[in-house]
């Protein structure tokens, strides 16, 4: 099992967020916006775009601060979180330069800067970290190759290698599944069953319903606010989907029919 | 021209110039430039900065008229000026509807022309030429020694903070939230690039210095895909260059600002042709095997 960084004074809460409020000059984007996540769980946060998702995972990273509210990550501050290695962000690939001039190895070296001295010298600790995380993902044959040399699902994955050396407890994902082959989702869908047994707490952000019903042990449904969290069975209730997605009739609930992107 | 090649030795075309006290000068002063240069065009080309580097080299114009007049080092004013120009750039960007590039456009232009109008005001001894064009043939034991502390402090910023501006090019949301102070390395990003570009002024003169600031990365880009190697390249390139522009100046006759930047596109040229894996030349034999 992996070392994670847990710095929770008690273990009830990794993410704690109280009635957040978050506007951008004036205009609302999340409204009492509330949500407890204990430690190792999976959690679909769901909604269609400008619904507020983003905004939720800026305000657990600190990047906006909430109007109103309280949010706590392992019983602290979101700042000194971050200063203890708490939170991990997995980008959607599209937000990444992929022509940048640096290797696997470098990009996942990346999740221990916080941990190393200001010159970011690695030790050999850091070394066996990111060592370690290449192999969990299955790319350490690839560490050398230059991060826009991969696939899609092989970025995807040296991204998550980049939290697990990070030791993360909590780690954000921004629609984890788009964009990736049949042997990464595959991978993906073991290695998170793995961070939940190790304590870890996911939160992964999608408008991709079929996944969350695959991976995720709890749901969030929101649009500017939280509609409807808790076990995912009971929480995807035609009702609460289509409070969800507006008036789009969520017929794709129906079973074998496959997942429809709603914002196409 | 065969008299010429006879007579031609690349040992006294090296050596010769050195007797001359100025361009000994010159040529330290140039390749130490070049190297500083060099070492920040990697940030400015992964970042995306060639415009914002052109804006502030020419900010920092005004600046420097107002030190020599004030009787200041010039490096001063023209960091005060560059970083202030930086920041009137976000404050219209952040106040009104203006695109950021109209915004940028509009701001160095508006310090430049100011620059202009002070040094036709100011009755000093600044040649405009030199500022515009820089001189380094004729630079002064004093701007000798500016320049050194400035490239000092430049160099010493760069390697302390390489890893953390690397990541910070690459993916600012990672260093967020990693707990890393992504606007302090903004602000320190832009505060070198101001020193920088005084300090090139001092070679090829405000008009060019954004050469000097985005064609050696831009160059080292195109030939490799690890950052260490590439920083490597970008010192190595920038540095020869600059060097061998004030040569052939020297022995031609010819501006030396713009005999720098010329070898400096030569060799991007160079690159962006015969590059093994990136060069023009190479992606065509690829298509058609």
């Amino acid at each position: 099992m992996d070392l994670i960084n847990d710095h929770s004074i008690d273990d009830f809460c990794r993410i704690y967020a109280e009635e957040i409020c978050v506007d951008y000059n004036g205009t609302v984007a999340l409204y009492d916006a509330s949500l407890q996540l204990k430690s190792g769980c999976i959690c679909g946060l769901v909604g269609m775009n400008g619904a507020g998702k983003s905004t939720f995972f800026k305000a657990l990273m600190g990047f906006v601060r909430p109007s109103r509210g309280k949010i706590r990550i392992n019983g602290l501050d979101v700042p000194t979180a971050q200063r203890e290695q708490a939170v991990a962000y997995v980008p959607q690939n599209e937000g990444i330069d992929c022509s940048f001039p640096v290797s696997v190895w470098e990009v996942v070296m990346m999740g221990r800067y916080g941990s190393m001295n200001l010159l970011r010298v690695p030790r050999e600790s850091d070394r066996k970290a990111v060592w370690h995380a290449l192999e969990r993902v299955e790319l350490i044959d690839l560490r050398k190759r230059p991060i826009g040399a991969l696939s899609g699902g092989q970025r995807k994955r040296a991204f998550l290698a980049r939290a697990i050396a990070q030791r993360a407890s909590v780690l954000l994902l921004d629609e984890p599944f788009s964009g990736v082959d049949v042997r990464t989702e595959k991978l993906m869908a073991d290695l998170f069953l793995q961070f939940k047994n190790e304590g870890r707490t996911i939160l992964i952000s999608t408008h991709d319903l079929s996944h969350v019903r695959d991976f995720c042990d709890l749901v969030v449904l929101i649009n500017k606010t939280v509609l409807a969290y808790g076990e995912t069975s009971e929480v995807f209730t035609p009702e609460n989907l289509t409070m969800t997605f507006g008036g789009m009739s969520p017929d794709f609930l129906s079973g074998s029919t496959p997942a429809i992107d709603l914002n196409t | 021209m065969n008299e010429f090649l006879a007579s031609f030795s690349p040992i006294s075309w090296l050596v010769d110039p050195l007797s001359h006290d100025f361009m000994r000068r010159a040529l330290m002063v140039s390749g130490l430039v070049g190297g500083v240069c060099g070492f920040l065009s990697c940030y400015m080309t992964l970042k995306g900065w060639a415009l914002m580097g052109d804006a502030v080299s020419h900010a920092v114009m005004p600046g420097v008229v107002v030190a020599y007049a004030l009787g200041l080092p010039f490096s001063i004013g023209a960091f005060v000026f560059g970083v202030g120009s930086v920041a009137l750039i976000g404050f219209v960007k952040q106040k009104s509807r203006v695109k950021e590039d109209t915004i940028i456009g509009l701001v160095f232009t508006g310090f430049f022309a100011l620059g202009l109008v002070l040094v036709s005001k100011i009755k000093s001894n600044i040649d405009l030429m030199h500022i515009l064009f820089g001189s380094p043939l004729g630079i002064s034991l004093s701007d000798v020694r500016q320049t050194i502390i400035i490239s000092g402090i430049v160099v010493s910023i760069l390697l302390i903070f390489r890893r953390d501006l690397m990541l910070y090019c690459f993916d600012p949301t990672h260093a967020r939230s990693i707990g890393i102070n992504t606007g302090l390395l903004h602000y320190l990003l832009l505060s070198v690039l101001s020193l920088a570009a005084v300090a090139g002024l001092q070679t090829v003169g405000i008009i060019l210095v954004v050469a000097m600031l985005i064609t050696p990365g831009a160059t080292a880009y195109l030939l490799t895909d690890r950052f260490d190697r590439m920083t490597f390249l970008a010192i190595i390139s920038s540095s020869i260059s600059s060097i061998l522009g004030v040569y052939i100046s020297y022995w031609s006759d010819i501006e030396t600002g713009g005999s720098i930047v010329l070898v400096q596109t030569a060799i991007f040229l160079f690159a962006f042709l015969f590059a093994p894996r990136y060069g023009l030349l190479k992606s065509q034999r690829s298509i058609s095997p």
